[in-house]
C-alpha cells in the first residue's frame, strides 16, 4: 500500500467517522450493507476503466455498453427463451468484443480513444433505442432467470455478492496488475510506449487487452445492474456511468496521462464515491448537490495530489541537479540545437 | 573592408567537465557570406546560440553597433538584426505563410477587439515573397509547402524584421540539387542588398561557390580563416581535422571470427530509392560514421524492426533472418541501444530494476507471474557487473546521470544474449569517465563474439573505438575503411559523398 492509497483509505475513514458521528444511521448494519451492494456494482467496471486509463487512454462507453447488452440479455431470455447461461454468455462475449472493436481502432488504425470511444457511447445508446424502439424493457412475471438472478442480487452471510465479486476480481485484476508480466507491460506502455516498443513489447497487443477487459467486465456489469433495476429503459439505463468510473479511478491514483494507478486504489475511489452519495443522502444535504459534492471532493483530491507531486518533484530536481549532465556541448545533438535557438528566455534556463 | 556588423571576441562557454567554446573570436561584415565549418560538435551550433541570445558565454564580450554586451537576450539579437533560418524548420505548419512570418508580432485591427489584421499581413508579405522567387502566396498553408519553400519563409521572416544578418545552419541538408542552387540563388541575392548570411554546412561545394570568408572551429577553437581566394576542398579539410586519434584504440583480442550480420540490399523508409549493404563480424566494432542525416539511424532503426525495412535481407552467420518488430530482432539476438536513451531506451519513472529487465521480463516469470527474487537477481548482477553507481535497484531511471542511465540501458540487453548489437550515439552527453567504461563494454562484448556496430559523430570515438569504419552518405554505404586507412580527412571525405578511390590514393 503506497501513500496515495494510504491516504485515500484514512480520507475514506475519517468521512464516515463524521458522518456516522452526525447521524448514526449511516454506521446501521443496513446502510452499510446497502453501499457495500453499490460499491460492488459500481467497482466492477471501474476496475476495466482503470486499466484502460493506465494505458494513458479513456473508455466513455461503457454507460451506452450497459443499455445495449441490457436490452439484448432481457430480450434473449424473455422474447426468446433462451437458457440464461446461454444468455450470460452471450453478453459476456458481446462486452469483449465491443473492447476489442474498440481497442483494434485505437491500436493498429491509431484513432484517439476520446473519440473512438465517445462514438462507441453515442452508437450503442443509440442501437439500443432502436432495437427496443424506446421501450422499456423488463422480466416479466415468470422466473426467466431466477437462478441467476438470486446470484446477482443474492447475498452470501448477508454480504451483497456484488461485493464478493468485486474482491474477488479485485484480487485476480491486482495480480495480473501488480504481479504479472502484462501488469508490468502496461505500466511500461502507459508511462513510455516508444521505450516499451523499444524493448520488444507488443504495444498494440497491450492497449488492446486493456479495452478487452474493460468490455468484458462491462458485461459482467450489464448483468449485474439488469437485476438491479429488473428492468431496461434503454434511454436512461447506465447513462453517465462511465463517469463514474474515471471519477473513481482518476480519485483511486490514475493519472489520465497513463502509467499510474493501482487496483487498491480503484476500489477506494469507488469505496469514496458512494460514501459521498450516501452522505448526502443521510446527512439531509439537498439531493440536487449530489454531483456538486462530487465534484468538488474529486477537484480537491486531485489537486491534493498534484501539489504533493510536485513538491517530490521539485525535491528530487534539487536531488539530481547535481549530477545531470550538461545538457549538450556537442552539435552533434542536432535535435536539442536548433529547436533550443528559437526558445523564448524562459526555457533558456535549463541550457545553461 | 566593408563596415563591421558585429564582432564576437574571446568567448567561450563551458559546461561542467566540457568546454564547448574556447576563446573564439568571429566578426561578420556588411554584405558578405561567412562560410562557418566544422566537424559535428566542434562548436558551431554552441557560438551560433550565443550569438541568437539563447545561451550566455562563460567568458568574452559581444560588440554590435559600438555597444559590448556580456551576453545577448533573444529580444537584443532580434532587434540587432540577428536572423535564423533553422535546420529543423520552426513553423506552424496549420497557420499560413503570412501567419508565420508575423507570428508573435500579428498586426491587429478593431481597437480593443485586437482582431488580427490578415489582409495587412498578407499585403506586406507578398513583396517577400516575389522578391524571393517564390511561387506560392501568402495564403498558402505551410503544410502544404516543400521544405525549399519552407525554408524561403523562414527567410521571408527574417525580411520582414530588417534583419542584417541571417544566420543559415546545414540549410541544404534536405533540398535536392536543384532546390539548393535556387536557395544559393537566394544568398547572393540578399547578399547584393547588403545582408550578410552566415552559412554553416557539411557540404565544401556549396561553401565553395558561395562563401567569401570560411571560418573553421575545431573542438570549441577557431583553428583558421581562409579568405576567399585561398579556398580548396583540401584547406579545409586539413583545418577541420588535426588529431592523431588512433592511440585511443584498444585492440581485439583475436582477430575477428567469421560469420557475423550481413545486411544486404536494404531499404529503408528514410531513402526508400537507395540500397544499403554492410557486413559486421562477430568479435569486432564496426564504426559507423557519417553527416547527421545520412541515414545510420534509419539502418538500425530498420535492422531492429522499429521502421521494418522496405526491401533487402538481413542474414546473421549466412541465415536470412526475418525482422518485422523489434521483438523478431530480440528473439535473433539483434539489440539496439537508441539514440535517445530518456526517450527510446528508458521508461523513466521506473525503477532501474524494472528497466533492466523490461525487455527479458518473461524469462523471470513462471505463468506469467514475475518472480520478484529472480528479477531482483538479475538487475543486481547487471549493476554491479556494469558498476552502475546507486544506492538501490529500486530508485527511478530519472534520478540517474546520463552514464548510468546508458549503462542501465546496456544492462536491459546484457541481460539476454546478444549476437548483435548496435549502439546509436553510445557516449553523447555522458561524462568523459563512464565514456571509457562504456568503451571498455562494447570492447569486452566484441571479445565474446558479439558483432557490434557503433554510429557515432563522434570522431574522436569512430577512429579510438572501431576496428573497422563504415562510412554513409546520402542513404548508403560510400566505404569502409580498415585501420591503416582511418584518417579524419578520409573519413570525412567519405563522409561528403567523395569516391571510395580518391580515399585509397589519399591513405598513407
Amino acid at each position: 500500500m503506497n501513500k496515495k492509497e494510504l491516504g485515500l483509505g484514512l480520507l475514506l475513514l475519517v468521512i464516515s467517522a463524521v458522518t456516522g458521528v452526525i447521524n448514526p444511521a449511516f454506521l446501521s448494519l443496513v446502510n452499510l450493507l446497502n453501499m457495500a451492494n453499490l460499491i460492488g456494482l459500481f467497482g466492477v467496471f471501474a476496475l476495466g476503466e482503470g486499466l484502460v486509463i493506465i494505458t494513458g487512454g479513456i473508455d466513455l462507453s461503457l454507460g451506452s455498453m450497459f443499455a445495449l447488452l441490457g436490452v439484448v440479455f432481457i430480450d434473449l431470455l424473455t422474447t426468446y427463451q433462451v437458457p440464461w447461461p446461454l444468455a450470460l454468455l452471450v453478453v459476456l462475449l458481446g462486452g469483449l468484443l465491443l473492447g476489442a472493436i474498440q481497442g483494434f481502432l485505437v491500436t493498429r488504425l491509431k484513432m484517439q480513444p476520446f473519440i473512438v470511444t465517445l462514438c462507441g457511447l453515442l452508437i450503442y445508446r443509440g442501437a439500443a433505442r432502436y432495437y427496443t424502439s424506446d421501450s422499456t424493457r423488463g422480466f416479466g412475471y415468470g422466473d426467466e432467470a431466477a437462478t441467476l438472478s438470486s446470484i446477482a442480487s443474492g447475498h452470501v452471510a448477508g454480504i451483497p455478492n456484488t461485493f464478493i465479486l468485486l474482491i474477488i476480481l479485485a484480487l485476480v485484476l491486482g495480480m495480473l496488475l501488480h504481479r504479472s508480466v502484462y501488469g508490468r507491460w502496461l505500466y511500461a506502455v502507459g508511462k513510455n510506449e516508444e521505450a516499451a516498443r523499444f524493448s520488444g513489447i507488443n504495444t498494440n497487443m497491450v492497449i488492446a487487452t486493456a479495452y478487452i477487459i474493460s468490455g468484458g467486465l462491462a458485461g459482467v456489469s450489464t448483468v449485474l445492474f439488469v437485476f438491479y433495476t429488473n428492468s431496461v429503459s434503454p434511454s436512461s439505463f447506465g447513462n453517465f456511468y462511465e463517469l463514474y468510473a474515471i471519477a473513481a479511478a482518476v480519485l483511486g491514483g490514475c493519472s489520465l496521462r497513463g502509467g499510474e494507478g493501482s487496483i487498491l486504489g480503484i476500489v477506494l475511489g469507488t469505496a469514496l464515491l458512494q460514501v459521498l452519495q450516501n452522505l448526502v443522502n443521510i446527512l439531509g444535504i439537498p439531493n440536487s448537490l449530489n454531483f456538486a459534492v462530487m465534484g468538488t471532493v474529486i477537484l480537491i483530491g486531485v489537486l491534493a495530489d498534484h501539489q504533493l507531486q510536485a513538491r517530490r518533484r521539485r525535491k528530487m530536481a534539487l536531488a539530481g541537479l547535481a549530477r545531470t549532465a550538461p545538457r549538450s556541448a556537442f552539435e552533434g545533438q542536432q535535435g536539442a540545437a536548433p529547436r533550443g535557438v528559437d526558445a523564448l528566455p524562459a526555457r533558456t534556463g535549463d541550457q545553461a | 573592408m566593408a563596415e563591421t556588423l558585429f564582432e564576437l571576441a574571446g568567448i567561450s562557454k563551458s559546461y561542467p567537465g566540457v568546454m564547448a567554446l574556447d576563446d573564439v573570436s568571429l566578426h561578420v561584415y556588411r554584405g558578405e557570406v561567412l562560410g562557418l565549418i566544422g566537424e559535428n560538435g566542434a562548436g558551431k551550433s554552441t557560438l551560433m546560440r550565443v550569438l541568437g541570445g539563447v545561451i550566455a558565454p562563460t567568458k568574452g564580450v559581444i560588440r554590435i553597433g559600438g555597444t559590448e554586451h556580456d551576453r545577448l537576450t533573444v529580444n537584443e539579437a532580434t532587434q540587432a538584426g540577428i536572423a535564423f533560418v533553422h535546420q529543423e524548420l520552426n513553423l506552424f505548419e496549420n497557420l499560413d505563410v503570412a501567419a508565420n512570418v508575423f507570428i508573435g508580432r500579428e498586426r491587429l485591427v478593431g481597437g480593443p477587439l485586437k482582431l488580427v489584421d490578415d489582409a495587412q499581413m498578407r499585403a506586406r508579405v507578398t513583396p517577400l515573397l516575389e522578391r524571393l522567387g517564390a511561387d506560392f502566396t501568402p495564403d498558402t498553408l505551410v503544410d502544404n509547402l516543400s521544405i525549399a519553400e519552407r525554408q524561403l519563409v523562414e527567410i521571408a521572416k527574417a525580411l520582414s524584421i530588417d534583419a542584417r544578418v541571417i544566420i543559415m545552419d546545414e540549410p541544404t541538408s534536405s533540398l535536392t540539387i536543384s532546390e539548393t542552387e535556387r536557395l544559393l540563388d537566394v544568398i547572393a541575392d540578399l547578399k547584393a542588398h547588403g545582408i550578410s548570411v552566415i552559412y554553416i554546412s557539411h557540404r565544401l561545394g556549396e561553401i565553395m561557390t558561395c562563401a567569401d570568408r570560411v571560418v573553421v572551429l575545431r573542438d570549441g577553437r577557431t583553428v583558421g580563416e581562409l579568405a576567399r581566394d585561398g579556398l580548396s576542398h583540401a584547406a579545409m579539410i586539413r583545418l577541420m581535422i588535426g588529431r592523431d586519434l588512433k592511440a585511443l584504440h584498444t585492440a581485439p583480442k583475436r582477430p575477428p571470427q567469421p560469420g557475423g550480420c550481413d545486411i544486404v540490399g536494404l531499404v529503408t523508409s528514410a531513402f526508400p530509392d537507395r540500397q544499403v549493404d554492410l557486413s559486421v563480424r562477430h568479435g569486432e566494432i564496426l564504426g559507423l560514421a557519417g553527416l547527421v542525416g545520412a541515414g545510420r539511424t534509419s539502418l538500425a532503426r530498420a535492422a531492429f524492426g522499429i521502421d521494418p525495412p522496405l526491401g533487402g535481407e538481413i542474414r546473421i552467420d549466412d541465415a536470412p533472418v526475418e525482422v518485422a518488430t523489434p521483438r523478431d530482432a530480440i528473439r535473433q539476438g539483434i539489440y539496439l541501444m537508441p539514440e535517445d536513451r530518456k526517450k527510446s531506451g528508458l521508461v523513466l519513472e521506473l525503477p532501474i530494476r524494472e528497466n533492466v529487465t523490461l525487455a527479458s521480463l518473461l524469462n523471470y516469470a513462471r505463468m506469467w507471474l514475475v518472480s520478484g527474487p529472480a528479477e531482483r537477481k538479475v538487475a543486481k548482477e547487471q549493476v554491479r557487473r556494469l558498476s552502475i553507481k546507486v544506492p538501490s535497484i529500486d530508485m527511478e531511471a530519472v534520478t540517474l546521470s546520463g552514464g548510468n542511465q546508458q549503462k542501465v540501458v546496456l544492462g536491459k540487453w546484457l541481460s539476454m544474449q546478444p549476437r548483435v548489437m548496435f549502439f546509436d550515439e553510445p557516449t553523447r552527453g555522458v561524462d568523459v569517465g563512464a565514456k571509457s567504461e562504456i568503451y571498455a563494454l562494447m570492447r569486452e562484448l566484441a571479445d565474446k563474439g558479439v558483432a557490434i556496430v557503433m554510429i557515432s559523430s563522434d570522431m574522436e570515438e569512430v577512429i579510438g573505438v572501431s576496428d573497422r569504419i563504415a562510412v554513409m552518405h546520402e542513404g548508403s554505404v560510400s566505404g569502409v575503411l580498415e585501420r591503416p586507412q582511418f584518417s579524419e580527412y578520409n573519413v570525412l571525405q567519405l563522409a561528403i559523398g567523395q569516391t571510395p578511390e580518391a580515399v585509397e590514393a589519399a591513405a598513407p
